[in-house]
């Protein structure tokens, strides 16, 4: 195996071409799962020397534009995020621990492996995200983490993040950079649902590196909502990213996102569309969360999820409605 | 990490390395192929091992190690500091916690590679002669351990915590050291070391 620095993603001979190569940015999904010899790179291109061009953590009038490289602990700390984006905060200061905040980067936290108990363990051999075409160990294991929505017969593996939840919801895009240069794209697009293809979890391509995310606007009336298992430093069971602006008591304008239920960062729309034009009372954030959860599909042991997620979104709307901003 | 933004026309610096994979035999060859891909003319043989230098508690370490190596390995097998613990090796118990540039992380998930040119700080590191560090001396007064062995890992997280200016409360202290898992629970203790150490800590 090779670990090589980078100092250009455009140069010529990207190494990262190579679908056998894999960046490095902080590092704390991929050597963990080469310990577990999950994964199996034939090079590491370390990518932290382009920090200095990619970190940037810009905030302007008329939206917010994040360096991939920033460190999550950083931006979460940074005091315009934590004013006019609470959902972008809160949703990097609940994950993870304090230590993995302070090396996994923005790019490298969205790029982290959909993976569950069985992905990460190779003595099961029937996994189609590891071994494509090996089964599912999930479908009739122990599947109480697992994901109710976007599942396919191939996978139902959870999409792990939170900051992704406050990005789907707030019509994020994704700028790519690659040999061709740069491209943008929605970030709503960048996570690809297992269907047959579960080995495939993103859009980008061998080469290509997220450079940075931009987010238009500003939601300071926005709140990220975890609940899990143990207090702090835990996958959500379920999480919803609720970001609204109010009038007069009236809303113009909300986004929905649901975490810790979905094989990708999930976007409620149907949740937001009985929202826009409503005054809020607990009777219509019932009904938003019955129709966030209307397609939900339990099994075995993650059934619970359905009633719980609900309860998340009920509760994450009635917290943004009534936050003093 | 800018030291290694120096790089030639291939977009890679010098600071490129080869090592062998102990695991399928593909993957040297592959290695290989990615070498000449980056114009890279080290002694190629991805077998062999790599030059690092480590900058450990203020002093510059050498070492000739496989390319894979984490922080937390170059330190309790190469360097014999053994005070950073190896838990769970897979970044989730906060036994191997190092601060890094003033920043604490987990070492076992941290390359050498990528830590060569930063400033690391172990256990070792924190005392001055004959002093101990105040976290350490507080951990001490308030018995903050049973076992010890998650212990050198909370004090480097627990300075670190102090630092960031999150230990205000005792919510919040709970809160930011929860990346270090305690199996003896000495968690209230924990948290009445903290607390006692952080004033002086941030008086300087």
């Amino acid at each position: 195996m090779a670990v090589q620095a980078l100092s250009t993603a455009a140069a010529a001979n990207n190494p990262l071409t190579k679908a056998t190569a894999q960046p490095l940015a902080g590092g704390t999904t991929l050597i963990d799962l080469m310990k577990l010899d999950v994964m199996r790179p034939a090079a590491i291109v370390d990518i932290n020397s382009l920090a200095r061009g990619w970190s940037a953590i810009e905030p302007a009038s008329d939206g917010l534009r994040l360096g991939a490289l920033a460190k999550m602990s950083n931006v979460a700390a940074h005091a315009d995020i934590q004013r006019n984006y609470p959902v972008i905060a809160d949703s990097l200061r609940l994950a993870a621990s304090a230590q993995l905040r302070n090396m996994a980067t923005l790019g490298g936290n969205v790029m982290q492996r959909t993976r569950c108990s069985y992905f990460r363990d190779i003595s099961y051999e029937n996994c189609n995200k590891r071994n494509p075409g090996s089964g599912c160990a999930a479908m009739d294991g122990v599947n109480r983490m697992h994901a109710v929505l976007g599942t396919s017969d191939q996978c139902i593996a959870t999409y792990p993040g939170d900051f992704a939840q406050a990005l789907i919801a707030l019509d994020a895009a994704v700028e790519i950079t690659g040999k061709a240069g740069t491209r943008s794209m929605p970030f709503a697009q960048l996570h690809k649902a297992p269907g047959s293809t579960p080995d495939i979890e993103t859009a980008l391509q061998p080469g290509e590196l997220i450079s940075a995310f931009s987010v238009p606007g500003r939601w300071p009336r926005s709140v990220y909502l975890k609940a899990r298992d143990r207090q702090s430093y835990e996958f959500a069971l379920s999480s919803a990213a609720v970001a609204l602006d109010v009038q007069d008591g009236t809303i113009r304008d909300a986004r929905v996102a649901l975490g810790g239920v979905a094989t990708v960062p999930w976007r409620a729309r149907e949740a937001e569309a009985l929202l826009k034009g409503q005054k809020f009372d607990d009777g219509l954030a019932q009904r938003v969360a019955d129709a966030a959860f209307a397609d939900a599909k339990g099994r075995q042991h993650n059934s619970f999820k359905i009633a719980l997620g609900k309860r998340v979104v009920a509760h994450a709307l009635q917290q943004a409605v009534t936050m003093e901003i | 990490m800018s030291e290694k933004s120096g790089s030639g026309p291939s977009g890679f610096d010098r600071r490129a390395f080869m090592a062998g994979a102990a695991g399928s035999a593909l993957v040297p060859m592959a290695a290989r192929a990615a070498a000449q891909d980056a114009n890279v003319s080290a002694a190629s043989d991805p077998a062999l091992p790599v030059d690092v230098t480590l900058r450990v508690n203020g002093k510059d370490k050498r070492l000739h190690i496989d390319a894979r190596t984490t922080v937390l390995d170059a330190l309790r097998e190469h360097l014999k500091l053994t005070g950073s613990k190896k838990g769970c090796d897979h970044g989730q118990c906060g036994a191997c916690t190092v601060l890094i540039d003033d920043r604490r992380v987990v070492s076992c998930l941290t390359l050498a590679l990528a830590a060569e040119g930063q400033e690391i700080t172990t256990i070792e590191g924190l005392a001055t002669d004959d002093h101990l560090h105040p976290m350490q001396q507080a951990f001490v007064d308030n018995d903050a351990f049973q076992c010890g062995y998650c212990t050198p890992g909370q004090i480097m997280s627990a300075v670190a915590c102090v630092k960031e200016g999150h230990a205000g409360s005792e919510a919040d202290i709970r809160e930011y050291m929860s990346g270090n898992i305690c199996r003896c629970a000495a968690y209230p203790n924990i948290v009445a070391a903290v607390k006692q150490a952080a004033p002086e800590i941030m008086k300087g």
